[in-house]
């Protein structure tokens, strides 16, 4: 056991980063099915990666996520309301209310590994003690980039942790139709870098290998891969249908396996979790999620402009004139 | 017979051009067993099976790259691209491989590949799926360059697209999978790659789109002739090869023209179209040409995604100012 899983206080916390992440995607969820926000892509089931990855890491550390790492985003102190707005389609949850160096959520499957390529070498050029954390999915590991990401982080030794968020699926395509690799783990093995695979319905057993990775790391010994084995529970986004290309009975079966009722089963054989404290927690996440989506909810439309705003550093004045357009077209509506 | 929508006409394409060739083979990520993200391969694995739908991995660059390799070797590839946003780092195939084969081994080995993408905004879709890179591609001599704006013309169009010699990009305007139907008879016929269509003739003003702006380009017709004013509206449909002779046309009996695109306006396409005008047909314009266009920004989330796409309140506002001209 490492340390930290010794200290009740920090098991709870991670529970709780969990539970609140499940809370909240369910409501994001609601919330798209009656019109009030965009597609949204539910982590359900895979809450220990995103919280294990963030809780291993140190503030000054620099997370690039995918799109499906609400859980981190939300340890590192992503407000909710920035998420339900950036997924609402609202510039504003860009604006990002966690660390100001952290990366923005990446779409485009796979293209921010480079990122962290890079943000690792600033890191190593400046001395700095920093590690670059990119979280991507299995489906990622087929992309080219990814490929040369790993490569040169391997050859320059650079402060940079890849996690490979494993849920088994990419849409509908399964991880055995994305690579013949036995696993994801041994992609590092090209890259001459370490590769390990990790329980990731065991949020103590993900934030233990991402610690240790990160230390190396920091200490100047170079880049890892860590594979986490997990199952998206969920469709895919809230615009897939997951019944077309998988049967409900694989994912029943891998409801057995979920990181929440683990270590809920585990802080209860241990006494460190009542019955009582359950319910007061789950009364106060849902107080706290319900606030969020009202806040959200009540958010003043942004002005037109907002599509203007930060394009260039300044506006130059070609584009100042198609701004100008717009307002005249808005205040002609 | 009964209507169907555009995504059904590209799907019946597809059906149609499996069964006919047995050369044409599709492929692309999510086509398979999921039947497309937007269900255009639906039905596709059951009938031709594994061998000729095929669920890729993740990995665009080397999707098209592929392709290449397969029409090198006599098949018909149509790949599916999920989103436009993801098909950038085909830049690289399709500039460096695709669109040059031919010239590269003097008609030695030659390209017929199909690169198929939903394109363009209006669905409330999430970042990076609403682009309109058609002009990207319309700079790649070599390629081909089309885009269907109703389910007749996608069928017409898509077949035409297989079963040409040479690459084609064929973009698929979302907004319009499922917004209008239409009878699409299952006849194999397909429609010129080298045409642009009139798709309502009048004699005051030209205008000119393609792709998902032909809805609001038709609907700003329509207000202008309840005006008095008889707008002729042209859909380019194939954007490279331009057919610039219906376009000339146009303008030498209106002499006045604004053109629409959902793309940004610095290079857009309607820059080709208006230097087209300007070189050909300057002094048959009565009027400077307008273009409506998407902004020079980054495509916005889907809240103000309808203040940067042209709405019909632009291009009549637009087209007033043309005619107001004197
Ligand atoms: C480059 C690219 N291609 C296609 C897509 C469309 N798409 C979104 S998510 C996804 C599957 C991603 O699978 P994976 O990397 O395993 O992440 P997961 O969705 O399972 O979290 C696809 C194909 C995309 N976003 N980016
Ligand atoms: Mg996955």
């Amino acid at each position: 056991m490492p340390d930290f899983a010794r200290d009740s206080t920090q098991l709870i916390n991670l529970y709780q980063a969990m539970v609140l992440t499940r809370t909240f995607d369910a409501k994001a969820v609601a919330l798209q099915r009656t019109g009030r926000l965009g597609t949204y892509p539910s982590s359900l089931g895979q809450e220990a990666v995103a919280v294990g990855v963030a809780a291993a890491m140190r503030e000054e550390d620099l997370l690039l996520p995918s799109f499906r790492e609400h859980g981190a985003q939300l340890w590192r102190g992503v407000t909710l309301q920035d998420i339900l707005l950036y997924w609402g389609g609202d510039e504003r949850g860009s604006a990002s209310s966690g660390p100001r160096h952290d990366f923005p959520v990446n779409v485009p499957v796979g293209s921010h590994a480079p990122h962290a390529v890079g943000v690792a070498l600033a890191f190593k050029l400046r001395g700095e003690q920093c590690v670059a954390v990119c979280v991507m999915g299995d489906g990622a590991t087929s992309k080219g980039e990814v490929a040369e990401a790993l490569n040169i982080a391997g050859v320059w030794r650079l402060p940079v942790v890849f996690v490979i968020n494993n849920n088994g699926w990419a849409i509908s395509v399964p991880v055995a139709r994305q690579t013949a690799a036995a696993t994801l783990a041994q992609k590092a093995v090209a890259a001459g870098i370490p590769g390990e695979q990790v329980d990731g319905n065991d949020v103590i057993a993900v934030r233990a290998a991402v610690e240790d990775a990160l230390a190396r790391a920091r200490a100047g010994n170079g880049p890892a891969l860590i594979e986490a084995i997990t199952y998206r529970l969920s469709d895919h986004t809230t615009a897939d249908d997951a019944s077309r290309y998988r049967s409900d009975a694989e994912v029943s079966q891998r409801w057995n396996e979920e990181p929440i009722a683990r270590l809920r089963r585990y802080l209860v054989k241990r006494e460190l979790w009542t019955k009582a404290d359950e319910e007061r927690m789950l009364t106060a996440l849902s107080t706290q999620v319900d606030a969020a989506v009202e806040s959200y909810l009540a958010t003043a439309p942004q002005p037109v402009e907002s599509i203007f705003d930060h394009t260039y550093a300044t506006l130059p004045a070609d584009l100042a004139d198609q701004r100008a357009a717009a307002l005249a077209a808005r205040s002609r509506r | 017979m009964s209507e169907i929508t555009l995504v059904q006409a590209i799907n019946r394409a597809l059906t149609r051009a499996m069964r006919d060739d047995p050369t044409v083979v599709v492929l692309g990520e999510d086509v398979a067993k999921d039947g497309g993200v937007f269900r255009a391969t639906e039905g596709l694995l059951a009938e031709f099976g594994e061998g000729r739908v095929i669920d890729t991995p993740l990995a665009e660059g080397a999707i098209a790259g592929l392709c290449v390799g397969l029409a090198a070797q006599g098949f018909r590839p149509v790949a599916e691209i999920q989103f436009t946003g993801f098909i950038y780092p085909i830049i690289d195939q399709m500039m460096n491989h695709a669109s040059r084969i031919r010239t590269r081994t003097r008609g030695r080995l030659t390209c017929p590949m199909v690169l198929r993408s939903p394109c363009g905004g209006g669905i409330r879709a999430v970042e990076h799926h609403s682009e309109s890179p058609e002009a990207i591609f319309a700079h790649m001599p070599g390629l081909r360059v089309v885009i269907p704006s109703s389910p007749a013309r996608a069928y017409g169009l898509l077949l035409a697209a297989i079963h040409d010699p040479d690459p084609v990009v064929f973009l698929e305007p979302t907004r319009l999978y499922r917004a209008i139907k239409e009878e699409v008879p299952d006849d194999g016929a397909s429609l010129p790659l080298d045409r642009a269509f009139v798709v309502r003739e009048g004699s005051d003003l030209t205008l000119v789109t393609w792709g998902a702006m032909l809805k609001e380009t038709m609907a700003t017709g329509e207000r202008l002739a309840a005006g008095g004013v008889s707008a002729e509206v042209i859909d380019l449909a194939t954007l490279k090869p331009l057919d610039s002779e219906t376009v000339l046309r146009s303008v030498a009996k209106t002499g006045r023209c604004v053109i629409i695109h959902e793309a940004p306006r610095t290079a857009g396409f309607g820059a080709e179209v208006a230097a087209r005008i300007a070189e050909h047909g300057l002094l048959s314009l009565l009027a400077p040409i307008e273009r409506v266009a998407g902004f020079d920004t980054v495509m916005p989330l889907l809240r103000l995604e309808q203040h940067y796409m042209p709405e019909e309140q632009r291009i009549l506002a637009a087209a007033r100012r043309v005619l107001a001209f004197r």
